[in-house]
């Protein structure tokens, strides 16, 4: 078996690429370093000079200002020099290759890339390529993988439920478009959680997504009987070339969540979205602002995950 | 085999010497992990009105480029506004002194305050700073390649051992 290409020769995180294939100690170090973080966020100076004079590349190779601005705040807040690189819009427009961007700021002493790609494993050429004290951190490729946005996922689980057993998580909606919903279902099943659910129809549900470990539903009522915790997902429009279904109206109806499908769910249960939402289609208004919802903290929490990520793979 | 002084009888003669140094401004803050346990004895004997703030200092740190984020950090709590404050800042073991510069660093993040006093149970020499402690409850004579830690038995009872590595 190849060695894990996210960690170094001694068992600790290098590169964070995925969620899938990393060992549970490292997970919770992840989350248990975060936690501290959150405290710096709250803080009238929301700063620390951990990583001051470290180079912090932002690598979009496809559009987020969400994701791209919490990992720059990120980076700052933890007193890192941030480059900000709509690769885009540029380079790649001129025809460079992808190492040879990554080899040019790399010569400019790049100490953290942060990679969004539109092809899954764009990170992983990257991380096989850089420098031995160069780190990427895997901000969304393709399909693939957003290991930060499951571990932020995982951090508010924690937070709200304190502990992964006895919990069952049901994940609802575009789930073979979601990369968010891959790195959630194996930091969800290598932290312990019982029973995790996908509900979703047919069509929007990748063949074989049962080898994951989850329990499908394709009724939603069904589906959000008991559960602890409920993560709605983005309905990705501009992800989808074929008519996989008949219309948003048609979604909202049958996997949109209301108030009376979340009243099926436990009376604590939290609901999550990793945004940007799609009010009326994918989740209503009364649910996104109502008392379950723990939309916002999602947000929040998600800084300070990234700044575990940077500052522990930073210092390895 | 160095006699080690003992943590439980340096520890009342420690608050007794503080006691003539409380003001009305006075606050306490313990340093993760042994200074907090330190403190938490420290801070009921004195009757300061707020309650004990406690610090990591691993954000702080001025070895993070060689050694990393160590595992495990934890939250540093100060419930009480620093501005203006006469602080003790309470640790058990004073060696090179990076810890309490990194401990006033991450202080003046929360405010300015009036004063810092130094709280140590244990003085080993070896600063590698100038930082001095104003309350030492022992000094206490480390051999070379050991280290001296406070420990926490199951009952709570505080002691100072010798550890290998430096």
């Amino acid at each position: 078996m190849a060695a894990n290409p996210q960690l170094n020769a001694n068992g600790e995180l290098q590169h964070l690429l995925s969620i899938e294939g990393l060992p549970r100690e490292i997970l919770v170090q992840i989350l248990d370093t975060a936690e501290p973080f959150a405290g710096v966020t709250e803080r009238e100076v929301k700063k620390v000079p951990l990583m001051r004079g470290k180079s912090v590349f932002n690598l979009f190779f496809e559009a987020s200002t969400r994701t791209r601005t919490t990992f720059e705040i990120a980076a700052k807040r933890l007193s890192a020099d941030v480059i900000n690189l709509n690769v885009a819009a540029s380079s790649q427009s001129k025809g460079e290759s992808l190492l040879d961007t990554v080899a040019n700021l790399s010569a400019m002493q790049a100490d953290v890339f942060v990679v969004r790609h539109g092809s899954s494993g764009a990170p992983y050429l990257i991380a096989r390529h850089v420098k031995p004290h160069e780190h990427v951190i895997n901000a969304g490729d393709g399909r693939h993988a957003h290991p930060t946005q499951g571990l932020l996922d995982l951090y508010t689980i924690r937070h709200y439920k304190k502990d992964f057993t006895g919990l069952t998580v049901a994940i609802v909606g575009d789930v073979l478009h979601s990369r968010v919903a891959r790195s959630l279902i194996h930091g969800l099943t290598t932290l312990g959680a019982p029973e995790v659910r996908v509900i979703g129809p047919q069509t929007l549900l990748p063949a074989g997504v049962e080898s994951l470990g989850v329990r499908v539903f394709h009724d939603m009522r069904a589906g959000l009987k008991g559960c602890d915790v409920v993560v709605m997902l983005r309905l990705q429009n501009e992800r989808m070339n074929g008519a996989l279904l008949p219309s948003a109206q048609e979604f909202f109806k049958h996997y949109g969540l209301t108030a009376d499908k979340l009243a099926l769910a436990k009376a604590d249960a939290i609901v999550m979205h990793p945004g940007p939402m799609n009010r009326g289609v994918e989740i209503d208004s009364s649910v996104a602002d109502g008392p379950h919802s723990v939309i916002l903290p999602q947000v929040t929490f998600g800084i300070a995950v990234r700044m575990a990520v940077m500052s522990i793979v930073a210092g390895n | 085999m160095t006699k080690l002084p003992d943590a439980e009888t340096l520890l009342p003669k420690l608050a007794a010497e503080l006691r003539g140094h409380i003001t009305p401004a006075s606050a306490m803050i313990g340093l993760h992990t042994g200074g907090a346990w330190l403190a938490e004895r420290l801070h009921p004997l004195l009757g300061m009105k707020d309650p004990l703030g406690l610090m990591d200092i691993a954000f702080y740190r001025d070895d993070y480029a060689k050694e990393g984020l160590k595992h495990d950090p934890k939250r540093t709590k100060i419930p009480f506004e620093v501005e203006g404050r006469d602080l003790l800042l309470v640790d058990d073991v004073l060696y090179t002194g990076r810890t309490v510069r990194a401990a006033m660093n991450e202080l003046f993040d929360y405010g300015r305050p009036r004063s810092i006093s130094l709280v140590v149970l244990a003085d080993r020499g070896g600063r590698q700073l100038p930082i001095a402690a104003q309350h030492v409850g022992a000094r206490v004579e480390v051999p070379a390649g050991k280290r001296l830690r406070l420990k926490r038995g199951a009952s709570g009872k505080l002691s100072l051992e010798l550890e290998d590595g430096g």
